[in-house]
């Protein structure tokens, strides 16, 4: 059986010609092919859904048997820093789903153009990731041996009333502000290892997009990759609130 | 259909080795190492995980010789607990895990689906690639000086008191299990998406039932698995303090993360067995299996109730005794589809026209074996029981029973069902049925033994033991040399019979199967023409008449 897409190339052929994937020789039909690739992205993504799953049981078992720790930890995290790092994370998400509608109506340019956005966007945000790690390394909040807990222990003064900025906590308490850092960086750290992998396939993507291989009528990679995307946001999204937001004032 | 249907094929005595397979496609190491033909990567993994086997059961046969004597004599007591680790480690990582799947699963799927190849054809070998590449970790772990955790990995033992090479073992399990997602991740795809027209849900064999049910375990179960590796190994180097008490963590987060993984594991080694068994018992009784969608619903039932038992690992560990008792209850829920297979396979011999070839011996080993194993596990899953029995040889017999006198025996059965299909010749019949034989008394010697001594209170994992336990150790001793000779013959005898075994034909056994409908050994693309199929499985009465039609087109 013949592949209607890559059939019907040889009619357009355009200034560069570009050597369209063949239906791979397994495959009854293009549309076999496609199902198929779609149906195993979305098995591969709920494999991580399970990876990261251990992550998040632990996060919140430990919060829960630590939520003094743990929201005294999480006010040192940047609510701004991480509404900016969402809003970024986000519109990478957008341009990627243009850039898979460019590869669907076959704009070449277009494509390329959303590719390099998102690319961008997904880099900015690894930039502010790489602030908000090196704020926490000041103030030795890396755990391992020279984690801090005097910050949480005796807790800044507010300079205009006097008062301690946060409860203290407690010697053996704040120890525990270290399980909460240590989950941070794991899953954030996961998350941007995961971001990481996905920008180097968005260079070759858009290297190939480049060469046209994805508005001929082929777009699996494109819309594989733009899963695969969603998938990393949709992770965020979720780290967002249980990291940043949720309960930040012990006892409400 | 109640009674066998009787067919008879052309004569296979003039069978010849088809001039173009699978096997002399392409010529030289290369094009074995890099092919994307799921017939040629189930034989690269058919050769790796045999080679472990025999590493494994190395270890086993000095972990058996050392308990011939109640002192410790033959060697000392931190290399005991290193052989017993790697026992465990390179047994079910290496070998269990690998072993029906993507040996036998690889090279059958897509004929029994009626395929040219699996999904994702290049996965598929990258899958045998991770395989080796965490093997070869493992390998250096043991070379290195080896590591004495338990396959378990159990914290804070791993991650505290050791100082042995458990950081390299890690990260070698947590290699291969990406290759064993891959595989479960490509079964899945291609069990959905690559049916042949007319290959319905119902209309699979078993075999692709129970191997789909194995891979959703292997795809949801072994991410867990990965990320609680990564976070031993960060405990470990960098003391992130997860499972450390010291700093709030809770060593129990480990037991819960990696027994969530590790029990659903037992069911991806044995359900890949189960459908083995129901292939052969089938075709040697020359009936359809009794009650097909009910072995095919319980492969999926089993493959669900796996994901809600695993805190029965913990019942000691302080896990709470209302969540005891729920886990209990479900662990026993579990015997209930395992039995209405073995149930069935039962039925299915009933008025059947038996033959006993070597496949069917064992599977019978198997049904006998497997029967005992699940029915102490029931004991196990009682909470009072599982207090006493815990922690002591109880607990080894019982895996094993499952472990190797099931998977190992379903493994067996199958290499030899499809031996004629995988290298076009058949093995040799009756020493192959002689170690059958050799290998069930061998067993039962070696393990029957270790049930007593474990009811009598010998804990595992001990290399002296008080001189009262002697006897039943040199029984159980005696017994593991019988069991090793068993298993060593088909290794032998199977590579003899590359050159000199008979020449099979494409039907031996005159079984139904899409994969005996063609040459053996198969093409490169499988089938010259895409099948069509057009009966239910198992359908003794459609090969009868497709035969009669081969005899009047060609005469």
């Amino acid at each position: 059986m013949d592949n209607a897409i890559v059939a019907t190339h040889d009619t357009h052929v355009e200034e560069h010609h570009v050597e369209l994937p063949q239906l791979r020789h397994h495959f009854e039909t293009e549309e076999q092919q496609r199902e198929a690739g779609t149906f195993g992205m979305w098995l591969f993504l709920l494999t991580e859904i399970m990876f990261f799953g251990g992550l998040f049981f632990a996060y919140l078992l430990y919060r829960n048997w630590y939520n003094p720790a743990f929201v005294a930890a999480s006010n040192q995290l940047s609510i701004p820093l991480g509404t900016v790092n969402t809003a970024v994370l986000i519109s990478s998400g957008f341009f990627m789903a243009l850039g898979v509608w460019a590869a669907e109506v076959r704009k070449k340019s277009l494509l390329v153009l959303f590719l390099i956005l998102t690319n961008i966007a997904g880099l900015a945000f690894l930039g502010v990731k790489a602030v908000e790690y090196k704020e926490k390394w000041d103030k030795h909040h890396i755990p391992g041996a020279h984690f801090d807990i005097t910050e949480f222990v005796n807790p800044p003064l507010n300079p205009k009333t006097g008062k301690p900025v946060e409860e203290p906590l407690s010697p053996d308490m704040a120890q525990k502000t270290q399980l909460f850092f240590v989950l941070y960086f794991a899953m954030t750290g996961m998350h941007a290892l995961h971001m990481v992998i996905g920008i180097v396939l968005l260079f070759w993507l858009t290297y190939r997009a480049n060469r046209g291989e994805f508005t001929e009528g082929y777009v699996a990679p494109i819309e594989n990759f733009g899963l695969y995307w969603h998938f990393v946001d949709i992770v965020w999204i979720f780290l967002f609130p249980l990291l940043y937001l949720i309960n930040r004032h012990p006892g409400t | 259909m109640s009674a066998a249907t009787i067919v008879n094929l052309p004569d296979q005595k003039t069978a010849v080795i088809p001039k173009k397979n699978y096997i002399n496609a392409e010529d030289g190491i290369l094009s074995w190492l890099f092919t994307a033909d799921h017939k040629r990567i189930a034989i690269l993994y058919l050769i790796s995980i045999t080679f472990f086997f025999l590493v494994g059961g190395t270890f086993a046969g000095l972990i058996r010789l050392e308990l011939l004597t109640p002192q410790p004599d033959l060697v000392a007591s931190d290399t005991y607990n290193k052989l017993f680790t790697m026992h465990g480690i390179v047994m079910i990582f290496l070998f269990l895990v690998p072993s029906i799947p993507a040996t036998l699963g690889n090279f059958l799927i897509p004929i029994m689906i009626g395929t040219r190849d699996l999904a994702f054809p290049k996965i598929n070998l990258l899958s045998w690639y991770l395989y080796m590449f965490g093997a070869i970790f493992l390998s250096a772990a043991i070379v290195l000086g080896g590591v004495d955790t338990g396959w378990t990995f159990t914290t804070p033992l791993s991650t505290h008191y050791l100082n042995t090479h458990v950081v390299t073992a890690g990260l070698g399990v947590f290699i291969v299990g990406f290759s064993s997602i891959f595989t479960g991740l490509n079964f899945i795809v291609t069990i959905h998406r690559m049916r042949a027209p007319g290959m319905t849900w119902f209309r699979l064999p078993l075999f692709v039932w129970s191997n789909y049910a194995a891979s959703v375990l292997m795809v949801l179960g072994t991410p867990v698995l990965a990320i609680t590796l990564v976070l031993v190994v960060l405990e470990r180097t960098i003391g992130i303090g997860v499972f450390d008490p010291t700093k709030g963590g809770d060593p129990l987060l480990f037991q819960h993360l990696f027994w969530f993984y590790s029990h659903p594991a037992v069911y991806i080694m044995i359900l890949p067995g189960f459908g083995v068994i129901s292939e052969v018992m089938s075709t040697f009784s020359r009936k359809r299996v009794f009650g097909y969608s009910a072995v095919a619903f319980s492969s999926v039932a089993i493959a669900l109730f796996g994901f809600f038992v695993w805190a029965h690992h913990m019942f000691i560990m302080g896990v709470s005794n209302y969540s005891a008792l729920v886990f209990s209850l479900l662990t026993m829920l579990v015997a209930v589809p395992s039995a209405i297979k073995v149930f069935n396979w039962s039925f299915t011999m009933q008025k059947g026209s038996i033959t006993f070839e070597t496949p069917m011996l064992y599977a019978l080993a198997f049904i006998g074996l497997f029967t005992i194993g699940g029915l102490t596990g029931v004991f196990l899953g009682s909470l009072g029981m599982d207090i006493h029995l815990t922690e002591t040889y109880f607990i080894v017999a019982h895996f094993h029973y499952v472990m190797v006198g099931g998977m190992l025996m379903a493994f067996l059965a199958g290499l030899h069902f499809w031996w004629p299909k995988l290298t076009g010749r058949m093995y040799p019949e009756s020493i192959s049925q002689l170690s059958a034989v050799t290998s069930f008394i061998g067993f039962n010697l070696t393990f029957m033994p270790q049930f007593m001594l474990g009811y009598l209170g010998m804990p595992r994992r001990y290399h002296s033991y008080p001189p009262e336990f002697q006897v039943l150790n040199v029984l159980s001793t005696a017994g593991a040399t019988v069991l090793g000779f068993g298993f060593l013959m088909p290794v032998l005898y199977l590579l003899w019979s590359l050159k000199y075994g008979k020449i099979a034909g494409n039907n031996p056994w005159q079984a139904t199967g899409l994969e005996w409908q063609i040459q053996s050994p198969p093409l490169t693309e499988n089938f010259i023409e895409m099948p069509v199929m057009d009966h239910e499985a198992y359908d003794y009465e459609w090969l009868a008449h497709k035969t009669e039609q081969e005899v009047t087109t060609v005469g």
